[in-house]
């Protein structure tokens, strides 16, 4: 492959700090150099960006993908181009499809159909229990060994006190952390919305917001119990975002990260029955919203994640509390975050840190930064440039965009992965 | 003030008073009619009406066919298996058998809450709530409303204590929201685990001691105790319920002399309700909630046809 520059770029790394006119130059699918005064060597195929922002792709930390046993919702090769388009690089799969990521062989044959698409590494979680059932422990050191990033039972919570107990510290043997979805499941059992005045008038069964601080506050105790390190997911609440909040001050190994409903949206969302916006958690009321902007830019949240949840029209047209939870998110992982920016909430650079480097971080990458040497996953995009999310027309399969008529800012140009154009014409 | 001008009637939340009004105006005169034995036979000639019942119900089914019947509509009942593996797919599937047959009005029960408004979006006829879930229960408010204006002359001003299993009951949803907005000063009543979540901020007075509450009522509304939907242990016993939160004669002494009592039906005796009050010709109202039923559904019907789309 020629050596590619990309040239009259705002080149952003969070990881650096980097915000600077200049070129960066690809060679062998790495970035092999980059700054204002780089010259095209003889040969290169050269791309003008005109003062687009040019920035590591994104690492999105958590997506349900439909295979296995969900192809008819997504199946890789359409979430690679959703993600392609979304200037995603690299994604982070939930372990609980059918069957679940509970064997090595299983998880090998995602990491390969990941490499087969050519435009995203796929790094799968690995089931935290057999079947993600949360009763008897997965095989993690050979999960481990077969590529396995980290371990969760995916939209499911480890409910039982023992089974994270041991989780968190059979993991730590491995210096792997494991995701919880927050949510106290006795609590949770049959609701379809958050508890409280709306879900009253709706008549649909309420969660209370609180089932999510009992399972951080238990998950933090554990922490403490074992020397394990829990990742919450989707965190939604500013009682759990206190809670986590305190126990980093507190030094113990506890990260989280958000998703763009819940800093973009609120359960008035949900109105008249939209069961697009039925997620899991659930949409909450505007005070946790505005809870979950703040701990995104005091550094509480360490990552804006998809969370993905591919959900096909038989899923969602039904009456609310039937309808399947979840909401699709690669194509707009960008767009939403950047709202933040634009809204005055976060920097740039914050906000580009939570979709690039600080999951790196968090996940051990090399990728994530622009630094030579490192892999050439990059995001070209105009930060400014307007486009209304629309279901029925965003790239790959699942539709079921909780954004649905949301004007947006911020799109993505080009998508590279390892050196090679994978979106953008 | 312009006509009414919906095309469905799924909700009471979000009515205008004039509106309410006037419906129950209009039932009031199809009650004198219903009472003089007369009928109207041309109203809805031509037009069908079609009860589609996702859940049994014999009173409100039959109320409505009453109604449609009265008006000359021709009158189906459709029972859908609530058995059947997957609701939704029913529903929906449902939704293009009618639009074939060209349904004129289509009266919905559904166990699931919404289920009425998303058949809306996907029928040609007007859709008639007649209960979904736990969210509203619309012409059992208006019939609920009927009563207690011919009973007390007025709605505004009165105290209504509505009384029980508030948590699972769209009836009391739907007259939550009528009668405040009628200007009604409207009560709950019921123990902690059986009343919504902020269940205050609808506008209403909420009492866990039955006799707190009733103190002053002019109008007693008690609901069925919904055991059927009772999951998780809500109460610990019926005969518990029944001694806290039962209306009995004791209790019903300290609401006002005059006071009514109501049941939407069908009634659990010793439940919530002791049977020499719910039998007492004087105090309770339940069977002229019953004759009120056909006449405001009658109403409901009528004045939703002003709307429809003339057939050619």
């Amino acid at each position: 492959m020629p050596d590619t520059i990309i040239t009259n770029a705002r080149l952003i790394d969070p990881a650096t700090g980097l915000d600077a006119p200049g070129a960066l130059l690809i060679r062998d699918g790495l970035i092999a150099d980059h700054g204002a005064g780089l010259t095209a060597p003889e040969g290169a195929a050269t791309l003008d960006a005109k003062g687009a922002i040019l920035a590591p792709g994104l690492i999105d930390l958590r997506a349900s993908l439909g295979e296995p046993g969900f192809e008819h919702r997504e199946t890789i090769a359409s979430a690679a181009r959703a993600a392609a388009a979304g200037g995603i690089t690299t994604l982070c799969a939930l372990p609980d499809t059918e069957p679940a990521l509970d064997d090595p062989a299983l998880l090998q044959f995602i990491i390969r159909r990941g490499e087969a698409t050519g435009s995203l590494t796929i790094l799968p979680y690995g089931a935290a229990t057999a079947g993600c059932q949360g009763k008897e422990m997965a095989e993690f050191g050979l999960l481990r060994e077969a590529g396995a990033i980290a371990f969760t039972d995916g939209r499911r919570a480890i409910g039982n006190a023992r089974a994270m107990r041991l989780a968190l510290s059979y993991a730590r043997g491995f210096g792997c952390f494991v995701v919880q979805h927050p949510e106290e499941p006795s609590l949770a059992a049959g609701g379809a919305a958050t508890e409280g005045e709306l879900a009253s008038r709706l008549g649909l069964p309420g969660i209370p917001a609180a089932a999510e601080a009992i399972l951080v506050a238990r998950d933090i105790a554990l922490v403490r119990l074992t020397r394990g390190h829990v990742h919450f997911a989707h965190v939604s609440t500013g009682a759990a975002l206190d809670l986590i909040r305190a126990a980093k001050a507190e030094g113990l190994a506890v990260t989280c990260d958000t998703a763009p409903p819940y800093f973009d949206l609120n359960e008035t969302a949900i109105g008249d029955y939209r069961t697009y916006a039925k997620l899991s958690p659930p949409l909450r009321r505007e005070a946790d919203r505005l809870a979950v902007v703040a701990a995104l830019a005091d550094g509480t949240i360490d990552a804006i994640a998809s969370d993905h949840q591919p959900h096909d029209a038989d899923d969602k047209r039904l009456p609310f509390a039937q309808a399947e939870a979840g909401g699709a998110g690669l194509a707009t992982l960008l767009g939403v975050t950047l709202a933040r920016f634009h809204g005055g909430d976060l920097t740039l650079i914050q906000a580009l840190d939570l979709l690039t480097a600080r999951p790196a971080r968090l996940l051990g990458l090399e990728s994530g930064r622009l630094a030579k040497g490192a892999p050439a996953d990059l995001v070209l995009f105009d930060a400014e440039r307007g486009w209304k999310v629309e279901a029925g027309k965003l790239p790959g399969k699942a539709q079921n965009s909780p954004f649905d008529g949301r004007a947006l800012e911020g799109r993505v140009i080009a998508t590279f992965k390892a050196g090679s154009r994978v979106f953008g014409g | 003030m312009p006509a009414f001008h919906q095309r469905h009637l799924l909700a009471i939340e979000g009515l205008e008073p004039p509106y309410i009004a006037d419906m129950l105006d209009l039932a009031e005169s199809y009650a004198l009619l219903n009472r003089s034995g007369k009928t109207q036979r041309d109203l809805l000639k031509g037009r069908t009406l079609i009860n589609l019942f996702f859940e049994d119900s014999t009173r409100t089914r039959t109320s409505f066919e009453l109604a449609g019947k009265r008006l000359g509509a021709d009158v189906i009942n459709m029972s859908v298996s609530t058995s059947s593996v997957n609701k939704g797919e029913t529903l929906l599937d449902t939704a293009s058998t009618l639009n074939a047959m060209h349904c004129d009005l289509l009266v919905v029960r559904h166990a699931q809450s919404g289920a009425p408004a998303l058949l809306s979006q996907k029928v040609d006829a007007a859709v008639i709530n007649a209960g979904d879930g736990t969210h509203e229960h619309p012409t059992q408010a208006l019939l609920d409303a009927l009563t207690i204006r011919r009973r007390k002359g007025r709605i505004e001003g009165l105290i209504v204590a509505i009384c029980g299993d508030v948590l699972h009951s769209r009836v009391a949803r739907s007259n939550i929201h009528l009668l405040l907005t009628m200007g009604a000063r409207v009560r709950i009543v019921g123990p902690p685990t059986l009343i919504p979540a902020e269940a205050e901020r609808f506008g209403v007075d909420v009492f866990t001691d039955m006799r707190a509450g009733l103190d002053g009522a002019d109008v007693v509304m008690m609901l069925r105790l919904q055991k059927e939907r009772m999951t998780g242990g809500l109460i610990p016993s019926s005969r518990e319920f029944f001694r806290f939160y039962g209306l009995d004669a004791e209790k019903l002494a300290v609401a006002k002399s005059d006071a009514i009592v109501m049941h939407p039906g069908p009634m659990n005796r010793g439940v919530e309700i002791d049977s020499a009050i719910a039998d007492d010709p004087v105090r309770s109202v339940i069977g002229e909630q019953v004759e009120m039923g056909v006449a405001c559904r009658m109403a409901v019907l009528d004045l939703l046809s002003r709307n429809l789309r003339r057939n050619t």
